[in-house]
C-alpha cells in the first residue's frame, strides 16, 4: 500500500508493552500491536455475537434490534446465553476491545515520542461506559442493571432511569456534565470556524496567522485563549463532560435513591434564603 | 529492589502497575462504601429499565394499632339503644360499641372519646367533630363499597389516613388567588414545592377537586397539522408533572412504577398499576367534591387545639394521593383492617334486607 511522504519517519520500531518485536508491524496503513491483534479478537467476538443475539432474537429492524442484560434476579452471577449471558458476553469483549485500544494508542504514542494525551483522554469515554456496565451494576448487586445494548432500547433504558429520580435535570452532576458537553460544542465551533475562516481567505488574501486569531476573539469576545491553550481547553472540556457522565449515572441509585428535585434540599437550609 | 536503584526513568511497566494499583484500590473502598445500601425491585422486561430502587435503611413503619377483639353480638340494634344513631343504627350494640372503641384507637387514641363526643351527652351532636367523623364513617363505607377498583384488596378504615391522629398528616387546601404584580408575584410556582421542584404547588384544586385535563403529552411523534399552538401550555404540562411527582412521592415510587417513558401516555405501555392510579385519581375527586369539601360549612375557623382548621380561602381540609398513600405503595403495608370490620364495607342494612346500593 502506499505509502505519504512523511508517513516513513513515523514507522519506527519499539515503544511496545507487550509482545516485544513480535506484533511490531503495520497491515497497509495500521499499525498492529499486541493490542491491535486483541482489539480485532474481541471486537469481532463481540460484533459477531451481537449478530448472533439478532439472529436468535425476534427481530432483524436494525433500530429494534436488542441485546438486553440479565434480570435482576441473577444478580452479579452468570446467567443463561439467551436471558442475559450473551450481554455478559459481550460486555466483557467491549471491554476487552476499549482497553485494548487505549492501549494501543499509548504504544504509538510511545512510538513517536509523545505524551499519553491521547489514550488518557481516550481512556475519559471507556471509564463512562465502565462506569455504567461494571461499577453501577456492582453498587446496585445485579448485572441487570446495565444498559441494553439496541439503537432504541438503550434510549428506553436511559429514559426510565432518568424518571426513577423523577426528573433527572435536577441532578447536579448531570447539570455539570451538559454543561460541559455544551460548552465543548462551543470551544469547537468557535475553533473550528477560526481555523476555516483563517485558512480560506478571500480570492488575493493571504492565510491568516495565529496574531489575526488572536485578534478577531479579542474583539468579539474580549479574549483570545491562544493556540495551544484552545487545544487544552478542549481536552479539559471533553474529559470533563464524560467524567461527570459517569458521575451522574453512578450517583443515581448507589448513592441516591430519591428524587433529585429533594437533593437541593441544602439550599433552603442557607439563612436568608431567598427560595425559601 | 532493583526497581527503586536502578538510574534513568522508571520502567514504563512498573509504573502502569502502580496507577492500576491505586485504581483498584480505591474502587474497592468505594464498593464496600456503598455496596448493600439499596433494593432493587424488577417491574418489566430485563433491561428496559422499568424498575425500583430503594435505599435500604429506611425507618420501619409504624406498628398497626391492636384490633379489639371481636364480640358476641346480641340481638338489640344501636338504633333502639342509642340516641341519634344515623349512619350505625342498624349494627348490633356490641358491634357498635366494639367500632367505638376502634375508631378511638385508629384516630384519638390520646384524646379518647371526647375528641368527638360532648360531655353533654354522647347523642349531641358537638362538638364539630361528631358531625365530621359520622361524615367520615359514610365516606369510608363509601369508598369500599364503590371504589374497590381503587381500594382492592385491601379497602379502607379511619386508619388508613388518620394512624392514630385526629388530623391526617397529609392534607392540603386550595392557594388563595395569586393577586401579587410585578417581583412578588411567583405565579404559584418558583418556590421549592411538590418534591422540592419549582413547578405549581397547587395542582390539586384543579386536578384532585376539579376535573381538569391531566394528560397534555402528544401520542403521535411529531404535532398534526393545524394543531400547532393550539394544544395544553407550558405551564400545564408542568401541573401534570407536578401532580405526577406528588403522586410518585406519596406511594414512595418513581414515574416507571405506572409509565414505561417511552411515551407516557401509551396505555399499551403502561403498567396495570397505571389504571389502578387512574380509578383513584377519580375516587380522590368523588371523596374530595362530595364528602370533604362539603364539610367546610359545619367546620369552625379554629381547631379545639386553636391550630387554624379551615384553609386561607375558607375551604375545608381535603385528601389527595399522601393522605391516604402516606409514603406506601400499599398503604398500610397492604393489610387489610376493613376485613375486621365488615360494616365499613358499605352501608349496613337494616335486619332482613339486602344491602343497598
Amino acid at each position: 500500500m502506499a505509502m505519504l511522504s512523511f508517513e516513513r519517519k513515523y514507522r519506527v520500531r519499539g515503544g511496545t508493552l507487550v509482545g516485544g518485536d513480535l506484533f511490531d508491524f503495520w497491515v497497509g496503513p495500521f499499525y498492529v500491536g499486541f493490542f491491535g491483534v486483541t482489539t480485532f479478537l474481541f471486537a469481532t467476538l463481540g460484533t459477531a455475537l451481537i449478530l448472533l443475539g439478532a439472529a436468535l432474537g425476534p427481530t432483524w429492524n436494525p433500530l429494534r434490534i436488542s441485546i438486553a442484560p440479565p434480570d435482576l434476579s441473577y444478580g452479579l452471577g452468570l446467567a443463561p446465553m439467551m436471558e442475559g449471558g450473551l450481554w455478559q458476553v459481550i460486555t466483557v469483549c467491549a471491554l476487552g476491545a476499549f482497553v485494548s485500544w487505549a492501549l494501543r494508542q499509548v504504544e504509538i504514542a510511545r512510538k513517536l515520542g509523545m505524551g499519553l494525551h491521547i489514550p488518557f483522554a481516550f481512556s475519559f469515554a471507556v471509564f463512562a461506559y465502565v462506569t455504567l456496565v461494571v461499577i453501577r451494576p456492582i453498587l446496585l448487586g445485579a448485572w441487570g442493571h446495565g444498559f441494553p445494548y439496541g439503537i432504541l432500547s438503550h434510549l428506553d433504558w436511559v429514559s426510565n432511569i432518568g424518571y426513577q429520580f423523577l426528573h433527572f435535570h435536577y441532578n447536579p452532576a448531570h447539570m455539570i456534565a451538559i454543561t460541559f458537553f455544551f460548552t465543548t460544542c462551543m470551544a469547537l465551533a468557535m475553533h473550528g470556524s477560526i481555523i476555516l475562516s483563517a485558512s480560506n481567505p478571500p480570492k488575493g488574501e493571504k492565510v491568516k496567522g495565529s496574531e489575526h486569531e488572536n485578534t478577531f476573539f479579542r474583539d468579539i469576545v474580549g479574549y483570545s485563549i491562544g493556540t495551544l491553550g484552545i487545544h487544552r481547553l478542549g481536552v479539559f472540556l471533553a474529559i470533563s463532560a464524560a467524567f461527570w457522565s459517569a458521575m451522574c449515572i453512578v450517583l443515581s441509585g448507589p448513592f441516591w435513591t430519591r428524587g433529585w428535585p429533594e437533593w437541593w434540599n441544602w439550599w433552603l437550609q442557607f439563612p436568608y434564603s431567598f427560595v425559601g | 529492589m532493583s526497581i527503586f536503584k536502578q538510574k534513568g526513568p522508571t520502567p514504563v511497566l512498573v509504573s502502569y502497575a502502580v496507577w492500576i494499583l491505586l485504581g483498584v484500590g480505591l474502587l474497592h473502598v468505594v464498593l464496600f462504601w456503598a455496596m448493600n445500601h439499596t433494593t432493587s425491585v424488577q417491574a418489566g422486561y430485563r433491561g428496559t429499565g422499568m424498575q425500583t430502587i430503594t435505599a435500604t435503611n429506611k425507618p420501619a413503619p409504624a406498628p398497626l394499632p391492636a384490633v379489639v377483639a371481636p364480640v358476641e353480638a346480641g340481638k338489640d340494634l344501636a338504633k333502639d339503644v342509642y340516641l341519634n344513631v344515623q349512619v350505625l343504627g342498624n349494627l348490633k350494640t356490641e358491634e357498635f360499641n366494639r367500632l367505638m372503641e376502634q375508631i378511638t384507637a385508629w384516630v384519638s387514641p390520646k384524646e379518647g372519646c371526647f375528641y368527638c363526643h360532648s360531655d353533654q351527652g354522647l347523642d349531641v351532636d358537638q362538638p364539630y367533630t361528631k358531625v365530621v367523623s359520622r361524615r367520615m364513617i359514610e365516606m369510608t363505607q363509601f369508598i369500599n363499597a364503590n371504589w374497590t377498583s381503587h381500594t382492592q384488596p385491601s379497602g379502607v378504615t379511619c386508619y388508613t389516613c388518620h394512624r392514630g391522629k385526629p388530623v391526617p398528616a397529609n392534607i392540603w387546601y386550595t392557594e388563595p388567588a395569586n393577586t401579587t404584580v410585578g417581583l412578588g408575584n411567583d405565579a404559584g410556582q418558583n418556590k421549592p414545592s411538590i418534591g422540592l421542584t419549582a413547578m405549581q404547588r397547587d395542582v390539586f384544586t384543579p386536578f384532585l377537586m376539579n376535573a381538569n385535563q391531566i394528560r397534555v403529552e402528544g401520542v403521535t411523534s411529531l404535532p398534526k397539522k393545524g394543531t400547532v399552538g393550539k394544544g395544553p401550555t407550558l405551564q400545564s404540562t408542568e401541573a401534570t408533572y407536578s401532580l405526577m411527582v406528588h403522586i410518585s412521592k406519596a406511594l414512595g415510587v418513581n414515574c416507571t412504577h405506572c409509565h414505561n417513558t417511552q411515551s407516557t401516555a401509551d396505555w399499551s405501555l403502561s403498567t396495570p398499576q397505571r389504571v389502578t392510579a387512574w380509578h383513584g385519581l377519580n375516587m380522590i375527586r368523588a371523596i374530595n367534591t362530595e364528602y370533604l369539601a362539603p364539610l367546610a360549612s359545619v367546620m369552625p375557623a379554629k381547631r379545639l387545639d386553636g391550630s387554624a382548621l379551615l384553609g386561607p380561602t375558607g375551604d375545608a381540609p381535603k385528601a389527595n394521593c399522601a393522605t391516604c398513600h402516606n409514603g406506601e405503595n400499599k398503604p398500610v403495608q397492604g393489610v387489610s383492617l376493613v376485613e375486621t370490620f365488615p360494616e365499613l364495607k358499605g352501608p349496613v342494612a337494616a335486619p332482613g334486607k339486602t344491602a343497598a346500593k
